[in-house]
């Protein structure tokens, strides 16, 4: 009975298999950078982000259709285009990067929908804007664990003065150029994932695997290794269950995942160890040093 | 020999001077307190000076130095202190220059950052959180950090800024041992009575150079005067400037 809840979905069929393949691919790739982040006070920068593949993947679908592989290209374009744009637009000027973005992606969301609409009918405007993991062939998935293959290689280069300048970015520019060049990769990385994400979760969405797990984690460690480790298992969690979820009560699967993360958050932002509310409320008797 | 030579140099931001028209040496090994009001320019010339800040104008040179000799303090109010970086790793970054992007962190590295941790007062700490911990242990940390950087020029920017008298006397043993050592080190500064009493050579800033030499010399109420009065709003329809003026050290 449990068993054919929980796991009877997967062994029997295979577009379940292939989306839990890639919802942890992407839990492996998206939480770290979302961490990342999270930290670097770029929550909603990476949402802005999220907004702005969308004209790139709507040209892509204009072209040839809902072919996961164009979009993806498009959506990398214009990610990268509007990351660049507003990263250096941000350096040369001294305006916030929050705000050069912000600029970018109304503008990207406005056209996106625009060229969707021109060739598309509604359904494809919710196939983009949400994703539809469910409907991942072989090629997408290997596109995805691709993707995240690189973010983890990258990552791994940039880590050093990308941890260095969320702490102390002066310090790190008095000793190494590389915390402009890691920041931009950084960005690509965002981009990336963002658009690995937009396969299964859409547009909207896209963001949600990458930052809720982060604010979990956030919520039970005070060490970065611990928080990015926390916040890959809550993204893999998320998606298993989301994907159970969505099988057993025909939930579209993204908002599913996205809504477990959701309960996920909720629980540690109650019950968390590192500034949970009921911690805070019920501290203890206070130590003796 | 001189490690550091202005210029004739501005620095500032946006066009407008926050330093103005300075010129002279420092020589090496010399330990050289820079006084002014707030908003005189002291952290900007600090900036000039490890290069995170291109001058306007003028320029510095570092004479014989590597630009990666340089440690720098900052102000601890520019550190996001609710980064989740234990004391251990945050110190160790002061190895970034024998270690780089990759370099490894072995058991010969690792006992110097331990020993740098425990030679500012922190033995115990290496775990905690930099978040947990108060104004004057993230002092002391910096200074093991610089510590760590090993660098031949250290600038320091309002080291002992609300810091309690212990932390200081200990955190400024320190800077006397750096100068023992025959490094050169400047100190942003504003408690008066310290500078007079511990640092040889005085720069007063305001905006411009006010006074430069022998602390004895320089530490006039004239001069302090002078210096308050010198640094005059932010004027935003300032005129662009023709005046070459310099003042040298006496």
């Amino acid at each position: 009975m449990l068993y054919d809840a929980l796991i009877g979905p997967f062994t029997e069929f295979e577009f379940m298999r292939r989306a839990l393949a890639a919802v942890i691919a992407l839990a492996l790739a998206g939480a770290p950078i979302g961490v990342f982040l999270m930290l670097r006070r770029m929550s909603l920068v990476g949402d802005a982000m999220a907004h702005a593949i969308l004209p790139g993947a709507a040209v892509g679908f204009l072209l040839s259709g809902l072919n996961l592989f164009a979009m993806t290209a498009g959506g990398l374009i214009a990610g990268f285009a509007v990351a660049i744009l507003a990263g250096v637009v941000a350096r040369s000027t001294g305006l916030k990067e929050d705000a050069s973005l912000a600029t970018f992606y109304l503008a990207s969301l406005a056209l996106g929908v625009t060229i969707v609409s021109i060739k598309g009918t509604n359904i494809d405007l919710l196939h983009v804007l949400f994703g539809n993991i469910l409907a991942m062939d072989d090629q997408t998935l290997l596109v995805v664990a691709f993707n995240a293959t690189i973010t983890l290689l990258v990552l791994a280069v940039i880590y050093r003065p990308l941890v260095i300048q969320s702490v102390d970015p002066l310090f790190l520019r008095t000793v190494s150029r590389a915390g402009g060049p890691a920041h931009l990769v950084f960005l690509a990385l965002v981009v990336i994932n963002l658009v690995n994400g937009f396969q299964a979760l859409g547009t909207l969405l896209a963001v949600g695997l990458m930052i809720l797990p982060a604010g979990i984690a956030r919520f039970w460690s005070r060490d970065l290794t611990a928080m990015i480790c926390i916040a890959v298992v809550a993204a893999a969690v998320s998606g298993y269950a989301g994907l159970v979820l969505s099988f057993q009560t025909r939930v579209p699967s993204g908002p599913a995942i996205i809504l477990v993360a959701t309960v996920l958050y909720v629980v540690s932002v109650l019950f968390g160890r590192v500034g949970g509310i009921l911690r805070q409320l019920f501290p203890g008797r206070h130590l003796e040093a | 020999m001189a490690a550091l030579h202005f210029h004739n140099v501005t620095l500032g931001y946006d066009r407008h001077p926050a330093v103005h028209h300075l010129g002279g040496k420092i020589a090496l090994g010399s330990l050289v307190a820079v006084i002014g009001p707030n908003g005189a320019g002291k952290s900007t010339l600090l900036r000039g000076i490890v290069g995170i800040l291109r001058p306007l104008d003028g320029s510095i040179h570092l004479g014989g130095l590597d630009s990666k000799d340089i440690a720098c303090l900052p102000q601890s109010a520019e550190i996001d202190r609710s980064f989740p970086i234990s004391v251990f790793d945050f110190v160790s970054t002061g190895l970034w220059r024998a270690a780089g992007l990759f370099g490894g962190i072995g058991k010969a590295a690792r006992d110097k950052i331990l020993r740098a941790i425990g030679s500012v007062g922190l033995n115990g700490f290496e775990n905690r959180p930099i978040g947990t911990l108060s104004g004057g242990q993230m002092q002391r940390v910096l200074f093991a950090r610089v510590l760590l950087q090993d660098a031949s020029l250290i600038v320091l920017d309002e080291p002992f800024n609300a810091i309690d008298s212990k932390t200081t006397a200990d955190l400024l043993a320190l800077v006397k041992h750096w100068h023992a050592e025959g490094r050169t080190v400047l100190a942003a500064l504003h408690d008066l009575e310290m500078v007079r009493n511990h640092f040889s050579e005085t720069l007063v800033l305001a905006r411009g150079p006010v006074a430069w030499g022998p602390t004895a010399e320089v530490l006039t109420p004239e001069n302090l005067l002078v210096a308050m009065r010198m640094c005059e709003a932010f004027d935003d329809s300032a005129a662009a400037c023709g005046e070459d003026g310099r003042v040298q050290p006496a």
